[in-house]
């Protein structure tokens, strides 16, 4: 017998504000963290946990992403108590943070479970070096691997160069101008009590630090930490028992890329990156677009990607992400701050979980910078944005995370203050 | 067969199943450069792959190309992170547009060879070669061999074409 349909799968089907990040947990930023990734993880998970007012045997859903460098979610869960109706261990670094709450809410919309915890630990400095240092430079090179291995072409930064010299060769962005997000996300940094490096640095200071790959310098490098942290994510009827004001997801794009991923130089132009068609899933999905958002976390491995994933994105014309990175817009107290914690560049490496719980935290108002505590334990934000002071961005609403794998690899999320 | 190299003290293989590295790599040992072009669109394709990215036919020739072209990028590391390459630091990673199929199938496209900026007999170039090359610089290619069936294609400086005045480089030296 035929089983009755209800559902009309011609329709745009939007999800918008039907579920919400409650929690958010981290353990310290550091270097020679002396814990395990599966000691770092419970505790981001503790910490999520205790911050939506739940107990960890709520959770009985659970996510993480890697490159073979954390703690699965089968020894997790047990660790917090939790039994579990649910758990995906995904492969991947940058973009996976979006991709995966978008795959929270798929599962939870098919009624696989409640309430997804997701997270990633890792030791970024005392284990598997980011940057690409230590043990895993120099594995045997097989197969595939010889087309960019072989010709010393492996790192991270060496992988994306070839797109940001030629942004630089055919849109005339300077050094200088891309130094300046470095500049804007110290400035954050500083204003961030978890923050890595807490130092505000000048244009100068970028371009005099040394050349790593050229046209990367030292400081147009993100930084390589030690932490784990923690998102816990429910339908938003749910949220209202939580502790904070939910953070509503209005859309997502997980994951979006350009042709050829086995080498997308072979597609042009090259300094085109995957928010180019990412943008068209992201924006009608949200309801919104990029003149609504009041504050950004563009991915920010390297100052060029934050700048591209702008650009890309439609924060402003292609071409003009120099200007646009370099004009004060991004700064706390312009119109659209970007990465208000200091992100990859200062605060710490999460592969980008941080950038989106920084943008929780900014939805609730309750930013955690030095401000004098008000009398219902709620900050009383200054909105002065000197060094060491305020870096809660005022009256904001909306939100976007652009979340970045490559050039060729993006993940997007929207969220509104609940 | 499988094949094993040691290149600059890196250890190549190429497993016996990979039939596409190993006639792609087999061809530049004998320095005859080889590309997959499709049998049914015509289009060539780099990397080595299974299947046309262009129409997804999974049918190809192998098929001689010329290796000539103009760097499309670049980037010039000074610390190496793949151990093997700290001793000729500053080293360049060139994207080339090959001349064969370039525009097609759109304006955009290129194949687009990667390789190192090397002398004119496939040894990593010193820094003052390093300094001529950018954006523009009209190469041609040379094979550093490896091993018997593998050799790495590599870029030389074209000297027998006509070079842009000023080819362009990243602002700060």
């Amino acid at each position: 017998m035929p089983l009755p349909a209800d559902t009309d799968v011609s329709t745009p089907k939007y999800l918008r504000d039907k579920y919400a990040i409650v929690g958010i947990g981290e353990t310290t930023y550091t270097r020679g963290s002396d814990k395990t990734t599966r000691a770092l993880g419970t505790w981001a998970l503790r910490n999520a946990a205790a911050d939506a007012g739940i107990k960890t045997s709520d959770i009985d859903g659970m996510l993480s992403y890697s490159n073979n460098d954390s703690t699965s979610a089968t020894f997790m869960a047990g660790d917090i108590g939790a039994r579990l109706n649910f758990y995906m261990d995904c492969i991947g670094g940058g973009s996976s943070t979006e991709a995966l709450i978008g795959i929270a809410i798929g599962v939870m919309e098919a009624g696989l479970c409640n309430c997804v915890a997701l997270f990633r630990a890792m030791n970024g400095f005392s284990q598997v070096r980011i940057g690409g240092t230590g043990a895993r430079s120099a594995v045997p090179i097989n197969g595939d691997m010889l087309h960019n291995r072989a010709y010393g072409w492996q790192s991270a930064g060496q992988m994306f160069s070839p797109s940001f010299m030629r942004h630089m060769y055919e849109y005339g962005t300077t050094p200088e101008q891309v130094a300046m997000v470095k500049v804007v996300h110290s400035e954050h940094a500083s204003n961030n009590p978890k923050a890595y490096y807490k130092k505000r640095y000048t244009v100068d200071d970028v371009l005099s630090s040394r050349i790593i790959c050229k046209p990367l310098h030292l400081l147009d490098c993100c930084v390589e930490t030690d932490n784990a942290t923690a998102i816990i994510i429910t339908r938003a009827d749910r949220a209202k028992d939580m502790r904070h004001t939910p953070a509503l997801i209005r859309g997502i794009v997980g994951r979006c890329n350009k042709p050829r991923m086995d080498m997308h130089y072979q597609t042009g132009p090259i300094d085109r990156v995957a928010g180019y068609y990412a943008k068209d899933i992201l924006w009608p999905n949200a309801g919104v677009g990029p003149e609504d958002i009041d504050a950004t976390g563009a991915y920010d491995a390297f100052t060029f990607t934050s700048m591209l994933q702008l650009e890309d994105y439609g924060f402003c014309k292609k071409g003009e992400g120099g200007d646009y990175v370099s004009s004060g817009i991004t700064r706390l107290g312009g119109r659209r701050p970007n990465n208000t914690s200091g992100g990859h560049l200062c605060e710490g490496y999460t592969h980008g979980m941080n950038m989106v719980i920084e943008n929780v935290r900014q939805l609730r108002h309750d930013i955690d910078d030095s401000c004098p505590m008000g009398p219902k334990g709620k900050r009383q934000h200054t909105y002065n944005y000197k060094e060491g002071g305020c870096r809660q961005v005022k009256d904001i609403e909306v939100t976007a995370n652009l979340g970045w794998a490559s050039p060729g690899t993006t993940s997007g999320m929207v969220m509104r203050r609940g | 067969m499988a094949i094993q190299g040691s290149y600059l003290g890196m250890s190549l293989t190429i497993d016996d199943l990979d039939k596409e590295n190993l006639t792609y790599f087999r061809h530049c040992a004998d320095h005859a450069f080889h590309l997959q072009k499709c049998d049914d669109c015509s289009l060539l394709r780099y990397p080595p792959t299974t299947g046309c990215p262009w129409c997804a036919s999974p049918n190809a020739t192998w098929t001689a190309v010329e290796g000539k072209g103009e760097v499309h990028s670049y980037e010039e590391v000074h610390q190496a992170i793949q151990p093997a390459f700290k001793g000729h630091t500053p080293y360049m990673v060139l994207l080339v547009d090959l001349d064969t199929q370039k525009g097609h199938p759109s304006d955009h496209e290129a194949l687009r060879i990667v390789g190192n900026l090397t002398t004119s007999d496939g040894v990593l170039a010193p820094p003052e070669l390093v300094r001529q090359v950018g954006i523009g610089t009209r190469v041609r290619m040379v094979f550093a061999d490896v091993t018997d069936g593998l050799a790495l294609p590599q870029w030389t400086i074209d000297t027998e074409m006509p070079q842009p005045a000023n080819p362009w480089r990243y602002p700060q030296e």
